[in-house]
C-alpha cells in the first residue's frame, strides 16, 4: 500500500466544478427539503445520512466509519434553471463583454489573438504577473469593439446589476440575460481564447461558472448542534440549503406546469437569491437572509473571512491547552526566575509524569490528595491505557496501592515545575521567558519587579498568560534557553535589559549614599532579607558607636577580585566629576570587590543600562551569580527604603522666595524680549531669517526666547533645592522624573505646543475670545507661566489641555505605526538565520550576508555592540 | 575600448562611493562556491546591466567579488553573481 509519506506535494491546482464533477463527487441527490420524519433524517433530504455520519454510535453508510473518522461525503442539488455563482459574476461580466454574442470569440482579429496568445504562454511561465496584466489589456481592448471581427455580428453593451444580474443595450432596449442566455454564451467561447481571457479550460471552463449543479457540503461541515433541553439546532447552511431546495422544486414545478415567463423568471430569481446567499450573505443590493430569531445567517464566506473567520480566528491564530491567564501582582520577595502561580490555577494545570521506582512514592501521596487538594493530581493512565479521572473515582487508597511502574499520574503543577510565561504584545524574545513555579494562595500571577521591563509589564491591571510544560525535551529546553536568567543580556544592544526602576533606584542610592550610616539593629535589618550568612564587617564608625556604611554593606556581596571604575548617572551639572577622586561622590569606584566611592543609581542598578556594574559582573562571573545578586542586593535596597521611608510632599515643589524673585525677572525680561520682538515686526525691522517669511521667524524667535527663558527659570531656581529633597533626589538618580518634571511643578509650565507651533487656532485671527484679534503676545499664544503647585489660570488649563491631546494623540499613532512597521520587518525576515558558517541564509539556503554583520558578534555577547572592550579588560586587571 | 568609454570607466570606478569590484576566474568562482556549499543562484545577484558589470564586461554567470570598507569590521568581502536581468 503506497502511503501519504511516499508522496510528495508538487502543486495544487485550482479550478472550478464542472457538472459532471460535481455529480461524481456527490453520494446522494437532495430533492425534499424535509429534514427528519419522526426524528429520523429524511433519504434525498439536506440531512440524508449519506453525507456522513454525525450522530454518536452512527455508522456512515457510504464509507462504514463512525463518526469520528468518517470524512463526510458530497450531495448534490440538480438545479431545475442554471443560477449564476455569484463568486465568479465579474469573471462572467469581462468574458461577456470580450466575447461575440454569436460566435463565442474574443472581439480581436485573429492573428492579434494568435499573437497575443503566444505571447501570454511564454509569459505565464516566467512572469505571471505580467500575464495577468496582458490578460487586462486584452479584455480592454476587446471590449471596446463594436463589430465581431469574425463573424460580423453587432455588439451590444453588457450591464452589470450587481450583485447577479446580466442586462444587454440593445437597440429596442434593456434586455435581462437570463443565467441560461449567460450559460450559452460561456459555452461558445472557444478553449484557446478562454486561455487568452485567464481561465485554464482543462480546468475551469467558462460555462461552470454558471451553476447547473449545485454541490452540497458534507454533513460534518454543517454539524447540528443538540441543545440539553433535546431540541436540535440546525446549522446555518442547512437552513439556506433547505430554502434552496424549496425554491428549485417550486421553480421546477411552475416550469412542468408552463407557467408564464414572468412568472418562471420570478421563482428563478429566488433560487438564483438563495443559490448566492448560500455562498455569501453579505452580497451588496439584495437583503440579508435572517434567522427566525432575526440573527443574519453566516453563508460560506463569512466562515472564512474576518478576524473570527477561519483563516484569522483557526488557521493563524490557534488555542492552547495547558495555559493559564490571570491579572499580574508583584512580590519582591521571590526571585527572578520565578513566578508564584495561584492555587487554583495549579490543580487545574497538570503535568504528566511517568512512575519510576524513584517518584512512585511521591506519587502516591498526590493520587492520596486527589484532584482537589494542592498539591494532588487529577488523572492516572494506567499501563492498559485507560484514563482514570479522580474526580469521579472513589477509591483513591487502592488506587494508590496498584500504582506501580508504567502509568502516567497527571499531577498539579508544584513548586519547582517550570513554566512559560508571556505577555502580549509578544515584541521580542524576551515577551515570553520560563519560570520556575511557587505555588501561592491568592488569584493573581506574582512577578519580581526586576522582570517588568523585558515584558514591559505594570500592575494596573495588566494580565499575563502562562503555559505548563509536559514533555522532557521542552523542559530542558526551557530551562537551558528560556529561564529569565538567560536572558538579562538583551540581543538587542548587547546589555541588560533587567533592572530596578523607581523605587529600586531611590533604595540604591539612599543605601550607598555618603551620608548614610547604619546601626547594627539597620543593618541586622536590611541584611535580614539575604539571607546573608557571614561576618559583618569592621564598622566605619567604632566611638561613640557603631556605624556601617551602605557602601560597606553592598560589598559584602560584590565578587572579591571585582574591580570597576565609572560615572554615576547623578555625575552631571553641580555633581560633576571627571575623575575618580570626586567630591560628590558621584564616582564609582569598586576595588577588590569593596565599594570605595560613588553611589548606585540608575547607571548602577537600573534596567537597559548599558557597560554598567550589574553587566560587567554577568560578563565576568555568569548569569547565576547575576540572578543572586538581583534577588539578593536589590531586596536590600526596598529594604533601605522601609528603614528610612521614602515619599514627597508639596514643599519639596516649593522655592524659596529669592528664588521665585529670580523666575519672576526671568519671566519679566522674556516678556519685554517678546515685545520687542513684536514692536521690530510691526514697524518691518525684523531681519527674515533666510528662506522664511517674515511672520515665520517672528514666531520661531519668539519659541526660541521662550523656551530659553523657561529653561533660565527652571535651571536657577532648582539650584534653590535642597539636594536631601525627595523629587530632587528621584530626578537625579533617575527613578522617576526629570528636571523638566520638576520644573512644570515648581517653576512653569512654559509654552504649550500643538503641531510644533504656539496655539494659534480657534477664533478667527485669536485663540479665545478673551484676546484681540492679532494679538501675538505669548499669553494669548499658550504660553503657561504658573506651575502646578501655584496651579493655572483658567486659559492657560485650556491651553495645556489642547497640548496635552496631542500628547495622546501621537502617542497612539505612533504606537499603531511603529507595530505594523515591525510586524511587516518580522514576517519579511522571519526565516533568515545565521548558519554554522556564519552566513546568514533564508529558508532556500540562499545567502543574504556572508559573515554575520559582517564582524560575525553576537550583540548579545558583545559589550554594547562591540566586540572586545579593551578598557574594561585594563580596568580589570588594574591594581590587583 | 573607446576613449569615451575609458573616460567613464575610470571615472565610476575611481569613485569613491563604489567599492571594488572583480571579475572572477572560473577557477576562483568555483572555489568561492565550494567555500560557501553553495549554488551559483544562492549568491547575492547582481544586474548584467550594473554599470561596473558592464565594465568588467561581466556576463550572466560570471561572479564579482565585491570589496568594501565595513563600519563594523573594516573590510568585507561579498561575492555576487551575474544575472540577465
Amino acid at each position: 500500500m503506497l502511503r501519504f509519506e511516499d508522496y510528495v506535494i508538487d502543486g495544487i491546482k485550482f479550478g472550478i466544478i464542472s457538472p459532471d464533477e460535481a455529480r461524481k463527487l456527490s453520494r446522494v441527490a437532495l430533492v425534499t427539503d424535509k429534514l427528519y420524519d419522526e426524528e429520523l433524517p429524511v433519504r434525498g433530504g439536506p440531512r440524508d445520512p449519506h453525507m456522513g455520519a454525525i450522530e454518536p454510535g452512527e455508522r456512515c453508510p457510504v464509507c462504514g466509519n463512525p463518526p469520528s473518522t468518517c470524512p463526510g461525503h458530497f450531495g448534490h442539488i440538480e438545479l431545475a434553471a442554471p443560477v449564476i455563482h455569484v463568486g465568479f459574476v465579474s469573471i462572467i461580466n469581462d468574458l461577456l463583454k470580450s466575447t461575440c454574442r454569436s460566435c463565442g470569440r474574443i472581439l480581436l482579429p485573429q492573428d492579434e489573438i494568435k499573437r497575443d496568445l503566444e505571447l501570454y504562454r511564454k509569459l505565464r511561465v516566467k512572469w505571471p504577473r505580467l500575464a495577468k496584466d496582458l490578460v487586462k489589456n486584452v479584455i480592454q481592448k476587446a471590449a471596446k469593439t463594436p463589430k465581431c471581427p469574425h463573424c460580423g455580428e453587432q455588439q451590444y453593451k453588457i450591464i452589470l446589476d450587481k450583485p447577479y444580474k446580466f442586462y444587454e443595450e440593445r437597440p429596442e432596449g434593456r434586455i435581462f440575460l437570463t443565467p441560461h442566455e449567460v450559460r450559452q454564451r460561456l459555452e461558445m467561447i472557444p478553449d484557446e481564447h478562454a486561455e487568452l481571457l485567464g481561465l485554464d479550460p482543462e480546468h475551469a471552463r467558462p460555462e461552470w461558472m454558471v451553476l447547473t449543479v449545485l454541490l452540497v457540503p458534507p454533513l460534518p461541515v454543517r454539524t447540528p448542534i443538540s441543545l440539553e433541553t433535546g431540541i436540535r439546532s440546525e446549522d446555518d447552511l442547512t437552513h439556506i440549503l433547505v430554502t434552496i431546495i424549496r425554491a428549485n422544486n417550486d421553480l421546477k414545478n411552475i416550469i412542468m406546469s408552463g407557467a408564464p415567463q414572468s412568472i418562471v423568471e420570478e421563482r428563478w430569481n429566488v433560487l438564483q437569491y438563495n443559490v448566492s446567499i448560500l455562498f455569501d450573505n453579505e452580497l451588496p443590493g439584495v437583503p440579508v437572509a435572517r434567522h427566525r430569531n432575526l440573527r443574519p445567517l453566516k453563508g460560506i464566506v463569512q466562515r472564512l473571512k474576518g478576524k473570527e473567520g477561519r483563516f484569522r480566528g483557526n488557521l493563524s491564530g490557534k488555542r492552547v491547552n495547558y495555559s493559564a491567564r490571570t491579572v499580574i501582582s508583584p512580590d519582591p520577595l521571590i526571585s527572578i526566575n520565578e513566578v508564584g502561580v495561584p492555587e487554583e490555577i495549579a490543580k487545574t494545570l497538570t503535568i504528566a509524569e511517568n512512575v519510576t521506582p524513584f517518584n512512585i512514592e511521591k506519587l502516591r501521596k498526590r493520587i492520596l490528595n486527589g484532584p482537589n487538594k494542592w498539591p494532588g493530581a487529577n488523572y492516572v493512565i494506567r499501563d492498559d491505557g485507560r484514563k482514570i479521572d479522580l474526580r469521579f473515582f472513589k477509591d483513591r487508597k487502592a488506587l494508590a496501592e496498584s500504582l506501580r511502574p508504567g502509568y502516567i499520574v497527571e499531577r498539579h503543577l508544584e513548586d519547582g515545575d517550570i513554566v512559560l510565561f508571556n505577555r502580549q504584545p509578544s515584541l521580542h524574545r524576551m515577551s515570553m521567558m520560563a519560570h520556575i513555579v511557587r505555588v501561592f494562595p491568592g488569584k493573581t500571577f506574582r512577578l519580581n519587579l526586576l522582570v517588568c521591563p523585558p515584558y514591559n509589564a505594570d500592575f494596573d491591571g495588566d494580565e499575563m498568560n502562562l503555559h505548563a510544560l509536559r514533555l522532557p525535551e521542552a523542559i530542558a529546553e526551557a530551562y537551558e534557553l528560556m529561564l529569565v536568567e538567560k536572558h538579562i543580556l538583551s540581543p538587542r544592544y548587547g546589555g541588560p535589559i533587567i533592572g530596578g526602576g523607581q523605587d529600586y533606584v531611590s533604595g540604591a542610592y539612599l543605601l550607598t549614599s555618603k551620608t548614610t550610616l547604619l546601626t547594627r539593629d539597620d543593618v541586622e535589618f536590611i541584611l535580614s532579607v539575604t539571607g546573608y550568612h557571614g561576618e559583618l564587617p569592621e564598622p566605619a564608625i567604632i566611638k561613640p558607636n557603631e556605624y556601617w556604611t551602605g557602601k560597606q554593606i553592598i560589598s559584602l556581596f560584590l565578587p572579591k577580585e571585582f574591580n570597576f571604575q565609572g560615572k554615576a548617572k547623578i555625575n552631571s551639572g553641580k555633581l560633576e566629576c571627571a575623575d575618580p577622586d570626586c567630591f560628590y561622590d558621584s564616582y564609582i569606584v569598586i576595588k577588590n570587590g569593596e565599594l570605595l566611592e560613588g553611589v548606585f543609581d540608575k547607571k548602577a542598578v537600573g534596567a537597559q543600562q548599558s557597560e554598567n556594574i550589574i553587566h560587567h559582573m554577568i560578563k565576568e562571573y555568569g548569569e547565576s551569580f547575576a540572578r543572586e545578586f538581583f534577588d539578593n542586593v536589590f531586596k536590600m535596597f526596598i529594604r533601605m527604603l522601609e528603614l528610612k521611608g521614602f515619599t514627597m510632599t508639596l514643599s519639596d515643589v516649593e522655592i524659596p522666595p529669592e528664588a521665585r524673585e529670580r523666575v519672576e525677572q526671568v519671566i519679566k525680561e522674556t516678556y519685554e524680549r517678546v515685545d520687542k520682538l513684536i514692536q521690530q515686526y510691526q514697524e518691518g525691522v525684523l531681519e527674515p531669517i533666510p528662506g522664511r517669511t517674515i511672520e515665520e521667524t517672528l514666531e520661531l524667535k519668539i519659541i526660541q526666547v521662550l523656551n530659553e527663558g523657561r529653561e533660565r527659570a527652571g535651571k536657577e531656581a532648582i539650584e534653590y533645592l535642597d539636594p536631601f529633597n525627595n523629587v530632587f533626589i528621584m530626578a537625579r538618580t533617575g527613578a522617576r522624573g526629570s528636571d523638566v518634571n520638576i520644573t512644570n511643578m515648581a517653576v512653569m509650565l512654559g509654552q504649550q505646543v500643538v503641531r510644533g507651533k504656539r496655539i494659534t487656532r480657534g477664533y478667527r485671527g485669536r485663540t479665545l475670545a478673551h484676546f484681540k484679534k492679532g494679538d501675538l503676545s505669548p499669553e494669548s499664544r499658550g504660553f503657561v507661566k504658573n506651575n502646578f503647585r501655584t496651579g493655572l489660570d483658567p486659559l492657560e488649563t485650556f491651553f495645556h489641555a489642547a497640548a496635552g491631546r496631542e500628547g495622546l494623540v501621537d502617542t497612539a499613532v505612533k504606537t499603531s505605526q511603529s507595530g505594523y512597521m515591525q510586524r511587516r520587518l518580522i514576517n519579511a525576515l522571519m526565516d533568515l538565520r545565521v548558519t554554522y558558517d556564519g552566513t546568514v541564509r533564508d529558508s532556500e539556503g540562499n545567502i543574504v550576508q556572508f559573515s554575520y554583520g559582517e564582524d560575525l558578534v553576537d550583540p548579545m555577547k558583545s559589550m554594547h555592540g562591540k566586540s572586545v572592550d579593551i578598557d574594561r579588560i585594563i580596568e580589570k586587571y588594574r591594581e590587583v | 575600448m573607446t576613449p569615451s568609454k575609458v573616460r567613464v570607466k575610470k571615472k565610476i570606478l575611481s569613485h569613491k562611493l563604489v567599492p571594488k569590484h572583480e571579475l572572477l576566474s572560473v577557477e576562483e568562482a568555483a572555489k568561492v562556491l565550494k567555500e560557501y556549499n553553495v549554488k551559483p543562484y544562492q549568491l547575492p545577484h547582481i544586474s548584467v546591466n550594473d554599470p561596473v558589470v558592464r565594465l568588467l564586461n561581466g556576463h550572466p554567470g560570471n561572479i564579482i567579488r565585491i570589496t568594501r570598507k565595513s563600519p563594523t569590521a573594516g573590510e568585507s568581502v561579498v561575492y555576487r553573481i551575474v544575472v540577465a536581468y
